[in-house]
This record gives structure tokens, C-alpha cells and sequence, in this order.
């Protein structure tokens, strides 16, 4: 599953290591990292394609100021990888294009 | 519906916030510190009270010096609200979203110890994926213990350039090469800066140390590098840097790029707020117009720590402890608290001369490693708003067609218009339309700030609970007139 650009992972403090899915992949992680940081780890990648060209983009500045690591995060399409601390279970997709609206019945 | 009432909020929780905090909550103020980040240390001391990395030299003893500042600050009495983002701000209020819910605070004084951000670096390819900054690298280190993938390049300028590059090597990452930017005639230029950057002796030693370290380990390092692109490969990630040096064109392969020129204030919230910023020739930056106790043309509202300008972590601390020292004291002015006042002048003044004491070695900094011309106004060809991807050349042409400033420039070019809202390219934006006309970036200005600050979903403000009308209209007119003023 790793492939040559996964960032490599350094001797740690013990921590909990939890199991979620990147695009229906199932990817393990260390308990309370950023979602972009779990997905950087796995090397999987791009994680979203842009609105107007749709060219390729990943996490770029891992501090919440550049919004390139939204991905689709447990059915919440638009949401920061790096702000969101990875849980056990939870689904991540990456995002395609613009975000479409939604049809609800309302 | 009653909505709590504290004497202070402070928003960030990185040394200038902590410090604000628990010195306001050592005068007795009732203080809510509001961050971002589920545990309290900001960036610079990201995760420090529980920290990742087994050993301990990677990082250093300064990151570890963060972990008392943490710890006191966890022990104090003070409410903090962890993972909230604030999405609109006024000087007596904010609303902040939390575990998917949005709730409004008021105050009576607002601290913002925001912080700082990595100076958007824009030039040919730094949209591919692979291409981060070092910041980035440094936050991947302390809260996930994570390095990059190899080969790995480290292209810019800066002193964070040199001690990610310091850190990396000591986690065992192999470099492949740094690439300085750093034009050559910036070191003759701030040659001039020694006699007063000699006070700064530590900081000086620290970046030989850092230099030195490099040269040891064998880490190739080229100055003076010119014309920097980042290349993808078939899958669309990043497969090669090129650049020029020594006037001879070179390719280096890598699936890492971490770039870096330096870092500015985030001034997102004091803008939103409308409060008055100057223009940093120095710096090539915006700073909120602060009086001498942190208080910005808004009053009620002070602005401690990097988000005021540039000066790093002990820098923040001093400051943070300082605004709050005076927070208390206007606060006092008001009945609400007293304040012996030769005391009071007394820590004021030794925090003074202790922050003009660390601050000695900036003008040295900021001369040498302002960034080369080519990242503050890119070519035509280069992308400055990722978000909507507009390119250096498309603002200079709704400049040159008549667009007199960056909002104006928004609207005809959708530059600023993304999800980041400007956060990536509004340095870059002001600098090209000063540019294009001839004028000093000071008259240009900067994008209008409004909320929602961060996006926020239609869902979130509808769990916001209503305020009684009977509250809601005097604070809304007691608004428009501070903002009127403002």
C-alpha cells in the first residue's frame, strides 16, 4: 500500500494506532494526527482536484491557512484535512472539481 | 437568552495567547482563550505537553522550553475552548464554531495572538503536489513525527530554511540539496545591521551552529540560486525541481519540495476587524497599527506576538505577558480592577527593555533574508491564486486595465475569491498592482476582510441559538458606530 511518496514515520512515543479509509482503502494511523497527515503517511495522493482546471493538489501548508488539503471527510465535502484529527472508522474521500449541491428533499 | 460575559478573550493559544492568559488570570481577570488546534502551543510549540518524537535532539531545546509554558498554562484558571474556529469577530464579540455547533461570545477585551503564517512563495509549479512548505514539514515533525518522503529538496531563505534543514538531517532524512535564494547582495546589505544585531550575539551563534551543522553532515548547499520550477510527473506529483546556479541551469529529481521565504503576521482577524495596518518595508508585510501597550485603532482590541509583527516565540511570550499587564490595567481604569501604578510601570518597562533585547537581531534578519523580488512579484506566467488560479499576469492586466486596487482587482479576476480567502495571494495581489502603479504598496492596500472568516456551513449558523431582539439591536447599532469611527 505505500508507495514511494509516503512520508516515512520516526521512532515515537507510544500512541494508539487507529484504522480508517482514504477512498475506500484501509489506512492506519496514529491516534490524534490531522487527517492530511495520516494521508500524507500513507502516500496517497492527490487529494483534490480544482474547481476551475481541475489539476492535481495536496496538503501544502498543514497549518489551515491554504485550504489545498479539502477532501470529503465522513460525507462533509469541503473540509480541511489538516484541522481535523483522524478517528477510527472514518471515511475520507478525496474531491473532484467544485462541490456539487447537494439535491435534498426538503 | 444570557450569554457569558468575560473581562478578556484571547484568540490563539501559542506563546503570546498562553502567556496573555495566564498572567490576565493571575490579575483576576475572567479570561476564555479560543484556538484552533485541539492542544494548546501554537505552531512553534505544537504538541510539545504530549510530544511525538523519541528523540529529543531533532527538535531541540527550544521547542522543549515550550512544554512549562503549556503546563503553567494548563494548570490556570482560565476557560479554553480547543479545536474552535472563529468565523466572524467584532470588538466586543466573536462567533466561533465548535464540534460542528456555532455559539457567540461577548467580551469586554480581545487579545488577538493569532500568530504568524509561511509567506506564500509563489513561482512556476509550487501548485504541484509535493511541493509544501517548511513550516509544514516542521508541524509533521512535532504533532505526527513524521519526515518527508526522499529525495527531498529545501529551496528559499530564511532561518527556519536552515533549522528544518538542521532537524531533518538529524531524524537521519537524507537532503539532497538546499537551495539558498537568498541574493547575494542582501548580505552586503545587511552587513550594516551587525554592529546592532551584535546585542542578538545568541541568535548570530545560533545560525552559525545551524550553518556549521549542514556543512558537517555533507549537505550539499547551493547560494544564490536563481529561477526556481517545480515539475510533475505523469502521475501529476511532483518529480523534479530545476533552477539556475552559478549561471548554469540544473535539474534535481525529488518527490519532496519544501519551500520557505520567511514567515509574516496573520492579520485576517485584524482586518476583518477594520483596524489600521501599515505597510513593512522591511518586513515586505502588513502590521496592525499598534499603540504602545498592544491596543489597535479599535479599541478594546490588542494584538500581542507575531500577529503584530515578526519576532518569534520569547518574542510573543514578552508581548503576550505585556498586553496583558495593560489589558488589566485599562480594565482597572473602569472600576472593574486597580493597579498599583509604579508597579504597574515598572513591569511594563522591564518587559519593554526585555523584548528591545531579543528584538536586536530582526533588522539584521529581515535585511538579509527578505525574499528575492522574483517571489514578492512573480512573472506573468506564475499562479498567485491557487485557490482560482489567477496568474501574476492576469492581475497585472485588470491593473493595467484600470482596477485600482486588490478588491476591485477581486472582483474582475475572482483573485481572493476562494476558499482561503486571500490568506495565499494577497501579499502577492497588493504588490503587483503597486507595481503596475507605480505606487507604494501602502496606497494599494489589501483585500476587505469580511466573515465568515472561515467557512462555515449554512447548517452551523442555523444551530446558532437567537439572541432576544431586545439584546441583539443596541449591540448591533453600538457596532456600526465603532466601525463607523474606526
Amino acid at each position: 500500500m505505500l508507495n514511494d511518496s509516503a512520508f516515512k514515520r520516526l521512532p515515537s512515543n507510544a500512541a494508539e494506532t487507529i484504522s480508517f479509509r482514504v477512498e475506500g482503502q484501509v489506512v492506519t494511523a496514529r491516534a490524534g494526527e490531522s487527517v492530511a497527515a495520516a494521508v500524507l503517511a500513507a502516500g496517497l495522493g492527490p487529494t483534490r482536484t480544482t474547481a476551475v482546471s481541475t489539476s492535481p493538489r495536496a496538503p501544502y501548508c498543514m497549518m489551515g491557512v491554504c485550504f489545498e488539503c479539502l477532501m470529503v471527510i465522513d460525507g462533509q465535502a469541503n473540509t480541511q484535512g489538516c484541522m481535523i484529527p483522524v478517528v477510527e472508522g472514518m471515511e475520507v474521500g478525496f474531491q473532484h472539481g467544485a462541490r456539487a449541491v447537494m439535491e435534498e428533499s426538503v | 437568552m444570557s450569554t457569558v460575559q468575560y473581562d478578556l478573550a484571547v484568540v490563539g493559544a501559542g506563546p503570546a495567547g498562553m502567556a496573555a492568559a495566564i498572567e490576565s488570570a493571575h490579575r483576576g481577570l475572567n479570561v476564555v482563550v479560543i484556538d484552533e488546534q485541539p492542544r494548546a502551543g501554537g505552531q512553534i510549540y505544537r504538541q510539545v505537553g504530549q510530544p511525538v518524537l523519541q528523540d529529543k535532539r531533532i527538535l531541540g531545546p527550544e521547542y522543549y522550553y515550550g512544554a512549562d509554558l503549556v503546563a503553567e498554562f494548563s494548570a490556570a484558571k482560565i476557560e479554553v475552548l480547543h479545536s474552535a474556529t472563529v468565523w466572524e469577530i467584532g470588538a466586543r464579540h466573536l462567533c466561533l464554531s465548535l464540534e460542528g455547533s456555532s455559539r457567540r461570545i461577548s467580551f469586554s477585551r480581545l487579545l488577538l495572538a493569532t500568530g504568524a503564517q509561511e509567506r506564500p512563495v509563489p513561482f512556476p509549479g509550487w501548485t504541484t503536489p509535493g511541493v509544501m512548505t517548511c513550516g509544514a514539514a516542521q508541524i509533521m515533525l512535532k504533532s505526527s513525527g513524521l519526515a518527508p518522503s526522499e529525495p527531498l529538496v529545501i529551496a528559499g531563505s530564511g532561518p527556519l530554511l536552515l533549522l528544518i534543514a538542521c532537524q531533518l538531517q538529524r531524524a537521519g532524512v537524507s537532503i539532497a540539496a538546499v537551495l539558498d535564494t537568498t541574493p547575494s547582495r542582501h548580505y552586503v546589505e545587511a552587513l550594516r545591521e551587525l554592529p546592532g544585531a551584535l546585542r542578538g550575539w545568541r541568535y548570530l551563534l545560533k545560525g552559525c551552529k545551524l550553518l556549521m551543522e549542514l556543512r558537517s553532515a555533507g549537505v550539499k548547499r547551493l547560494s544564490g540560486v536563481q529561477q526556481l520550477r517545480a515539475e510533475g510527473g505523469s502521475d501529476g506529483k511532483l518529480a523534479r525541481v530545476r533552477f539556475r546556479h552559478k549561471d548554469r541551469e540544473q535539474t534535481l529529481a525529488c518527490s519532496t519540495l519544501l519551500v520557505h521565504q520567511g514567515v509574516v503576521p496573520n492579520v485576517q482577524l485584524t482586518r476583518s476587524l477594520g483596524a489600521e495596518h501599515r505597510w513593512d518595508e522591511l518586513q515586505q508585510c502588513w502590521h496592525p497599527c499598534l499603540d504602545s501597550g498592544g491596543e489597535t485603532s479599535v479599541g478594546g482590541v490588542f494584538v500581542a506576538g507575531d500577529s503584530a509583527g515578526i519576532g518569534g516565540a520569547l518574542v510573543a511570550e514578552l508581548q503576550g505577558k505585556l498586553a496583558a499587564i495593560e489589558i488589566a490595567s485599562r480594565l482597572g481604569d473602569t472600576g472593574q480592577q486597580t493597579q498599583n501604578t509604579e508597579a504597574h510601570d515598572q513591569d511594563t518597562q522591564k518587559l519593554q527593555q526585555a523584548i528591545a533585547q531579543q528584538l536586536a537581531i530582526r533588522p539584521f534578519l529581515d535585511r538579509l533574508y527578505r525574499p528575492a523580488a522574483v517571489f514578492l512579484r512573480p512573472a506573468d506566467e506564475t499562479l498567485v491564486c491557487r485557490c482560482e488560479e489567477v496568474t501574476a499576469g492576469d492581475i497585472r492586466s485588470v491593473a493595467k486595465n484600470g482596477c485600482a486596487g486588490p478588491n476591485q482587482a477581486k472582483a474582475f479576476s475572482r483573485a481572493g475569491m476562494g476558499p482561503c480567502q486571500g490568506r495565499m495571494c494577497g501579499l502577492t495581489v497588493s504588490q503587483l498592482m503597486a507595481e503596475v502603479h507605480n505606487a507604494p504598496v501602502s496606497e494599494v492596500g489589501y483585500y476587505n476582510i469580511r466573515s465568515p472568516i472561515k467557512p462555515v456551513t449554512l447548517g452551523e449558523l442555523a444551530s446558532m441559538e437567537p439572541e432576544l431582539e431586545s439584546e441583539l439591536e443596541p449591540k448591533l447599532e453600538s457596532e456600526f458606530v465603532e466601525q463607523a469611527k474606526a
